[in-house]
């Protein structure tokens, strides 16, 4: 049970808001002597760890060609696709932008959009505005569940979308656990099982939102 | 024949000239930091095969240091100017998204290719090295039309991944914390203590048990990465797999995806969860957790259905 101590101090790390790094060490460290592993046997049991799973971290490869085409303007023009949907109402503005950033995260273009590039300065602004024009009298909570909504909508996309990219971080992951059991599988094979999950994720978030909408309306008119 | 290794030269020669830009660049207070971090991290996927256990662990460490006391940073601008941006995009724009494709339709077509053409490439790895062949040709088809500046794709690439900071590294971390998790024998023991709450001989227990599992640790650790090496352990390998005979591609994937239901409900998935908020400026800071919680247990009920369809 004194294992377990890893654990606690990853939970009390985090809530104390130190360091990721320094918790993780801090809790391997712990965990290994509880175990009856000496020092160095824990520092180089994380060192060949870690070595065997560098390529988590070879997908930053794709930074240089990122950087170049962001120079360029290939925000902009992901804006301006968006801004070409018309007639959207609130929910079906955040549903399009659900599939897209499904679609995009599943070719593995997850950072083209997220909360920094695309949620501030573009989908809520868009979001309140078509409520808005829905509803002129939105109450602040309104506005703050519309902000909210936007970037709970944003990580569905991402998260329910990137797996089905086969070079995602998580994809290699599983990899790598399982052929440590002795199971040699494909990429390709956990990308085409992120695909039903995927579909599911869509249904229920895309009906939430366009409930959301719904509620919104409803409110016009008992406002009217 | 080419293997993994070549994709670990690929990598360590791009950290290696982040490293060495990052230490040019003069108005990064931290440059030295950043150069060292990343310099660390070249060293590792040039050499880590030939640095030792014990080595690769001190690599860790340093790299712990640099990050734990604050030593990396970013430089406080470089962007392009948005108006710059902007002229170029309505110039560019389709053929920027049909680089960007480049990298992913690669991927793809390495991935069957390698297979139908063995001896060219490690068919293990196929994906990985398609990837990365990807990122060479679409930087030379870029830089053919573009005609940027030599270095301008290394220096936005390296503005981008200081920006990520030392998180760039938090996966292979968690990984690795799993891993000692893994040989302290950590997952037997939750393993044991979920184990005690599962009913003996139920499919559909032992595949609950998962699922919530995988969703409730996930959100102790803030990661998915961290609560599947496990979660598998505990329960996904020993019962849904070798037990009952689980597809463990199936297990796996669907198994990752209820941990990240799992992510949307929790304020350690800081990036995704309390970061927006705040840039938002929402008054209540797990306002954006209150609007995913809707959406996260249905689904993560869906996900367990899922394995306990597809799985078996």
């Amino acid at each position: 049970m004194l294992v377990l101590i890893g654990i606690l101090i990853i939970i009390a790390g985090f809530v104390l808001r130190f360091n990721p790094l320094l918790v993780i060490m801090a809790s391997a460290l712990p965990t290994g002597l509880a175990a009856g592993l000496d020092v160095a046997a824990i520092i180089a049991a994380f060192g060949k760890a870690f070595n065997d799973t560098r390529y988590v971290s070879i997908i930053w490869i794709v930074l240089p060609v990122i950087g170049l085409l962001e120079a360029y303007g290939l925000q902009q023009h992901a804006r301006t696709l968006i801004g070409r949907m018309k007639g959207a109402t609130l929910g079906r503005l955040l549903t399009g932008y659900l599939l897209l950033r499904q679609s995009m995260a599943a070719v593995g273009l997850t950072s083209v959009a997220g909360h920094a590039q695309t949620v501030r300065p573009l989908v809520a602004p868009m979001a309140e505005a078509a409520a808005e024009a829905a509803n002129p009298a939105l109450t602040d909570e309104q506005r703050e569940e519309i902000k909210a909504q936007s970037a709970a909508t944003d990580n569905i996309g991402l998260f329910f979308g990137e797996d089905i990219f086969l070079a995602i971080g998580s994809i290699l992951l599983m990899k790598g656990v399982l052929e440590g059991y002795g199971y040699q599988i494909e990429p390709l094979h956990f990308s085409l099982w992120a695909i039903p999950t995927a579909i599911a994720a869509f249904l229920i978030h895309g009906f939430r939102l366009r409930r959301l909408d719904r509620r919104m309306a409803a409110k016009t008119e008992a406002a009217a | 024949m080419i293997t993994l290794g070549f994709v670990y030269v690929l990598a360590g020669l791009t950290f290696a000239l982040f490293a060495v830009l990052g230490a040019m660049d003069r108005s990064n207070p931290k440059r030295f930091g950043n150069a060292a971090f990343w310099g660390l991290l070249a060293l590792s996927m040039l050499g880590g095969d030939t640095l030792g256990d014990f080595g690769n662990g001190l690599l860790v460490l340093a790299l712990v240091a640099i990050a734990g006391t604050g030593q990396i940073g970013r430089a406080p601008s470089g962007d392009v100017p948005a108006d710059v941006q902007a002229e170029r995009a309505a110039k560019h724009g389709p053929f920027l998204l049909l680089v960007a494709l480049i990298i992913p339709a690669a991927a793809l077509a390495g991935t069957f290719l390698f297979k139908w053409l063995p001896g060219l490439a490690d068919p293990k790895q196929a994906t990985l090295i398609s990837l990365a062949i990807g990122v060479l040709i679409a930087l030379a088809v870029g830089m053919a039309r573009l005609k940027p500046p030599l270095l301008l794709p290394a220096q936005q690439g390296r503005r981008l991944l200081d920006a990520v900071g030392w998180a760039a590294i938090l996966p292979q971390m968690l990984a690795s914390l799993g891993a000692v998790f893994a040989l302290a024998g950590v997952g037997e023991i939750v393993g044991q203590l979920i184990g005690t709450a599962i009913p003996q001989g139920s499919l559909f227990g032992a595949v609950l048990a998962f699922g919530l599992g995988m969703a409730l640790f996930t959100m102790v650790m803030g990661n998915a990465f961290a609560a599947f090496p496990v979660m598998l352990a505990a329960v996904g390998m020993p019962l849904l797999i070798k037990q009952y005979g689980g597809d463990p591609a199936v297990v796996a994937a669907i198994g990752m995806l209820a941990g990240f239901c799992g992510t949307l409900m929790t304020p350690m998935a800081a990036n995704f969860n309390l970061v927006p908020a705040a840039l938002l400026e929402l008054k209540n800071p797990y306002g954006v957790i209150k609007a995913q919680i809707g959406t996260a247990l249905p689904l993560l009920a869906v996900n367990i259905v899922f394995i306990w369809l597809f799985a078996f």
